[in-house]
């Protein structure tokens, strides 16, 4: 793919590609942390996105968990949300809709606890107007495995993501957990899967006590940690997976403004997700992109590509 | 329905108790949408911690663009604003939720416990402004002691209805609960009660509503991360087995529709 320098208007070129998406800007909202999209439509301009992740989606709808399902931890917050979500179907019917009208690329995210599932999943996402991507969440259990999660075992990462990439006509993307000794081996199994993109960190297992009850914060006792807590892991891994795969790297973790954008990318991002930001500011994910092109003016920097993998190490 | 971002400036602190304060912010886009039973999203920190926003329901929208927020001081985002200066800005996000469902026509009885007396004061202004006169309402409003109650009850006063008051120990009107109020007067036919407080109060209203067979709508509060619905984090069991949504479906929901630990 050729780009000109510049864009017509002079400003800089933020164009990247994952794969064979092309996207407008880098910047994208993390699943689960933008619902359907739709929710944010009157306190940011969705279409200045570079692309939309969903909320993840089963084969089944799924209730969730009982609450507390969110606390507060110091620069972070744990969630065990437990992946509520309208099942597949009810999702093409009463979501997609909305989303294909977007005039942004639309990735759906997807989760099962079987490799059948993830296969199902997929199947019923292919054709329908407006789904321009997957991203793989293998950070659930394998029930049949004994629940296991998909994305701690590098062989089981690789045969879900050959699975869902064989019955895909759109690019893939795999999201990767940061709960593994070694997440650079779990890249490379899903790039020989097939996986067109990788995306990291998902969110880090962690647990809070109330001390006045001797209880844990949460009702399913431990969650997830997301939030700025968790950037300086996530650059970490997405500098380490960086040096393993030749396939493009989503940073994702604690990215509130441009500033964490742009180190996710000097380490090796092609792209970036905001995710908790979300929460605290809805207009995050826009804010991320007005900086990104504020920072390439001022540095009289022609494209966002050049800062790609630019990390100076001496 | 609209909302807003807005940097609003604290206009009045008015510590009320030992821990409870008001807060007075110059918000003037959120001032003119909000409804009774509304909530915001308050900003503590312009730094990461606290990182999240913290959800409060509007205690009173008054004139020139103010709204009024009143709280109690226990944690970290609560304290930064009981400890806020006059001319700080906060960002509030809002107004965010389903209110309370007002009617023109029907008698109100309005209970409100502890902190959970912050929303009902927009109510009865609402509901005061709707009807010709609200001297058929009644306001129950209830705490732990006098030092809790008594600063808020010349704002309720003013609207002309009935106020009656319990606290715990007794040193400001009925020793014991509102709840016990609320049992002992006559729920004349199609009037609707209005609660927010502690858990176990609203869930005793509800029942004492449910056996009295009138409406009964209550405001529940939740930790909650986003407020619109985003985060899925405000989960509650609803009479159906499933869960319902403090931010989006809520906070004011009609009583039946909730599951209660009774």
């Amino acid at each position: 793919m050729e780009y000109v320098k510049t864009a017509d208007n002079g400003r800089p070129d933020m164009r990247v590609n994952i794969g064979s998406l092309q996207l407008e800007n880098p910047v994208m909202t993390a699943s689960g942390t933008f619902g359907y999209a739709r929710e944010f439509e009157n306190l940011m301009n969705l279409h200045r996105l570079g692309a939309v992740i969903v909320k993840g989606i089963s084969l089944h709808p799924r209730q969730g968990n009982p609450p507390p399902r969110i606390v507060e931890t110091a620069c972070g917050m744990l969630n065990a949300i437990g992946l509520q979500n309208v099942g597949v179907d009810r999702f093409i019917a009463e979501k997609m809709n909305y989303l294909a009208g977007l005039n942004v690329p639309v990735i759906v995210n997807i989760l099962g606890d079987s490799i059948a599932e993830y296969e199902e999943i997929t199947v019923r996402l292919q054709g329908v107007p407006g789904v321009a991507g997957i991203e793989v969440n293998i950070s659930c259990p394998n029930v049949k495995k004994g629940g296991v999660a998909f994305g701690t075992d590098p062989k089981m990462a690789a045969s879900v993501t050959a699975a869902v990439k064989a019955r895909s006509k759109v690019p893939v993307m795999v999201k990767l957990s940061p709960n593994v000794s070694d997440i650079g081996a779990v890249a490379l199994a899903v790039q020989d899967g097939g996986a067109d993109s990788v995306s990291l960190i998902n969110t880090l297992i962690g647990m809070a006590i109330d001390l006045k009850t001797r209880k844990p914060a949460l009702a399913n006792v431990i969650g997830g940690l997301s939030g700025p807590a968790i950037k300086p892991v996530a650059l970490r891994m997405v500098y380490e997976v960086a040096k393993k795969v030749s396939i493009p790297i989503i940073g994702i973790g604690g990215i509130e403004t441009a500033e964490d954008a742009l180190e996710f990318m000097l380490a090796g991002a092609t792209a970036v997700q905001v995710g908790t930001a979300n929460f605290i500011n809805p207009r995050a994910s826009e804010d991320v992109v007005d900086g990104i092109t504020a920072y390439l003016m001022k540095e009289k920097l022609p494209s966002i590509r050049s800062i790609i993998g630019q990390l100076e190490l001496s | 329905m609209s909302q807003y971002q807005e940097n609003a400036t604290v206009t009045r602190i008015e510590q009320l108790s030992e821990k409870n304060y008001r807060l007075t912010f110059e918000s003037p886009m959120i001032a003119a949408a909000t409804k009774p039973g509304q909530f915001v999203m308050i900003r503590t920190s312009i730094g990461k911690d606290p990182l999240l926003r913290r959800p409060f329901s509007v205690h009173q929208v008054l004139n020139n663009g103010l709204i009024q927020i009143y709280f109690k001081e226990v944690g970290r985002g609560t304290g930064i604003l009981g400890h806020a200066k006059v001319g700080e800005k906060f960002s509030l996000f809002g107004p965010l939720g389903r209110g309370f469902r007002l009617s023109k026509d029907k008698p109100a009885i309005i209970v409100g416990g502890g902190l959970g007396i912050a929303p009902l004061l927009l109510l009865l202004k609402e509901n005061c402004r709707l009807k010709k006169n609200c001297d058929q309402d009644l306001v129950i409003l209830g705490g732990r002691n006098r030092e809790e109650v008594e600063p808020l009850l010349t704002d309720f006063k003013k609207y002309g209805v009935t106020v009656r008051t319990s606290t715990d120990d007794g040193s400001l009107g009925h020793h014991g609960y509102v709840t016990e109020i609320l049992k002992s007067i006559p729920l004349v036919d199609g009037c609707t009660v209005y609660a927010c407080g502690p858990e176990a109060m609203m869930s005793r209203v509800a029942g004492i509503c449910a056996e009295a067979q009138i409406a009964c709508q209550v405001s529940v509060e939740s930790v909650m991360a986003c407020g619109m619905g985003a985060c899925l984090g405000c989960s509650r069991p609803d009479n159906t087995g499933s869960y319902t949504h403090v931010c989006l479906n809520g906070p004011v929901f009609d009583a039946e529709k909730l599951q209660w630990n009774m």
